[in-house]
């Protein structure tokens, strides 16, 4: 069967899709020694990254078992992770401005 | 493992044979352009700088052409200079002719224009292909590659697959005895702990976090979030969410070796092994700083189809994503597969194959379209 998503360390808590993945799709995948069983809640482009676990906003963004941003809302099990939940942590001279 | 490669004078390997024509400064372009197009055999290299900038930009645009001019694969220089701009072409000719090869120069300003420059230059240039054409390639051990690597236009494909493939190469090239360059530090941003803990002393690691420091501060002293500029919208829309994300996908294409030494933008890595060149990694900029620090040839990896290349540096394109591969055939040299199950070890094998056969005379994609014929150098302060 064609691998649909990657897990690249056992610490993340996103998976990268290797489809084209539709919102209700289920997806068997395993991170580490765990299997689980994942109901996508939204549609993920080839490339683009799906979650792995509940998370509260505030919440590092793990791939590569290192942290890639921090969810700007919460977000659920089998969800879309992107740029509209997951703020970065670098470069933001929007909030050093705001600290003058 | 050997390859075929042209002698230099200064005992470097050169894997082309091309006579650079060397614009000093944006209004010198147009001649450098005409004299290339009249002159089989030469290349042209233009950019935007050279004039009406601080000092450390005209050191930095000097030092570059300079570096430029040594790099293997020219066999000589002629200089194209306009006659008052205020980066010195009779430095930057004493600074190439130091390496050996030939230099000549002509200054639009003293022979009568651009007509008179082009006749003049181009007659310069015709001696210097033809004396530069008796040239034989001879065997060379793998050791005197200097290889470059890039990534660009990525995905989440180039940090999954091409990038490690890209890693695994620059492992094998070290491990030979050879030279490997990175370098787009606002990439390393977010992966910039990784790296420290590769350096050979404590003095490149330091080197690491300041020139990481650097580049942020510069980006953050805009006053706004980066995103959208890095990662770029096209990044975004190939799924990377973050600069840490990107960053931490783009640094495995420099392999797991030590990191030797950190230099300056347009600088000349001295000895072997790997090194980071500080520069940011938009291709015009970058790829310049790759063929200044001596590169004879660059691996560049891409997600979503990057086009360049560079005048006279042979750059093999590299990409883990198939639709990319089967969309643009004309600009991709290489497709890695991207699995759980991918061995990067063997791809690496193929890709340094591929890297000894394009340092023997094998043409790229980016050569054989004639595509990069517009880099830059990359400079710090306003233009004044």
């Amino acid at each position: 069967m064609k691998q649909e998503a990657v897990i690249l360390n056992p610490r993340d808590n996103v998976a990268t899709a290797l489809c084209n993945l539709k919102a209700g799709n289920i997806l068997q995948v395993r991170v580490g020694e765990r299997k689980l069983e994942i109901k996508l809640r939204a549609q993920v482009p080839f490339g683009h990254k799906l979650s792995l676990a509940q998370m509260a906003p505030g919440s590092p963004i793990i791939k590569y078992g290192e942290v890639i941003g921090t969810s700007t809302e919460t977000i659920q099990l089998g969800d879309y992770v992107h740029v509209h939940n997951v703020a970065s942590a670098r470069g933001r001279g929007d909030l050093a401005k705001v600290m003058k | 493992m050997s390859f075929q490669g042209y002698r230099r004078q200064d005992g470097s390997v050169g894997i082309r044979n091309y006579v650079g024509i060397i614009s000093t400064v944006s209004c010198a372009n147009d001649v450098t352009w005409w004299i290339s197009q009249e002159v089989k055999g030469s290349v042209p290299f233009v950019h935007g700088q050279g004039c009406a900038q601080t000092r450390p930009d005209l050191d930095q645009v000097t030092r570059t052409l300079i570096s430029l001019g040594w790099n293997p694969n020219l066999a000589g220089v002629l200089i194209v200079s306009l006659g008052c701009e205020s980066v010195l072409a009779d430095q930057i000719a004493a600074g190439i002719a130091k390496s050996g090869k030939p230099v000549e120069m002509v200054v639009i300003q003293k022979v009568g224009g651009a007509k008179a420059a082009v006749t003049q230059g181009s007659s310069l240039a015709q001696a210097m292909v033809a004396k530069a054409s008796k040239l034989r390639r001879e065997e060379f051990a793998d050791s005197e590659l200097v290889l470059g690597v890039k990534c660009g236009a990525s995905d989440t494909t180039s940090g999954l697959a091409a990038n490690p493939a890209a890693g695994a190469t620059c492992d094998l090239l070290i491990d030979n005895g050879g030279t490997c360059i990175f370098g787009e530090t606002t990439e390393f941003i977010g992966a910039e702990h990784i790296l420290v803990r590769r350096a050979a002393t404590h003095q490149v690691a330091e080197k690491i976090m300041n020139v990481v420091a650097r580049t942020e501060k510069r980006a953050i002293a805009m006053g706004f979030d980066m995103r959208g500029g890095q990662p770029t919208t096209g990044n975004i829309a190939g799924g990377l969410t973050t600069i840490e994300e990107k960053s931490l996908g783009a640094i495995v294409k420099g392999g797991s070796r030590p990191i030797q030494e950190v230099y300056e933008y347009g600088e000349r890595p001295q000895g072997k092994g790997l090194f980071i060149v500080d520069t940011p990694g938009r291709e015009p900029e970058f790829l310049t700083a790759l063929a200044a620090a001596g590169a004879q040839v660059i691996v560049f990896t891409t997600g979503l189809g990057a086009p360049q290349g560079f005048p006279f540096i042979p750059v093999i394109k590299v990409t883990a994503n198939p639709a990319t591969y089967e969309r643009l055939p004309d600009h991709l040299d290489m497709l890695v597969s991207l699995s759980e199950h991918t061995d990067f070890a063997e791809t690496g094998h193929v890709l340094y194959q591929e890297i000894i056969e394009v340092a023997s005379g094998k043409q790229t994609k980016a050569e054989i379209l004639n595509y990069g014929n517009f880099p830059n150098i990359f400079t710090i302060g306003p233009v004044i």
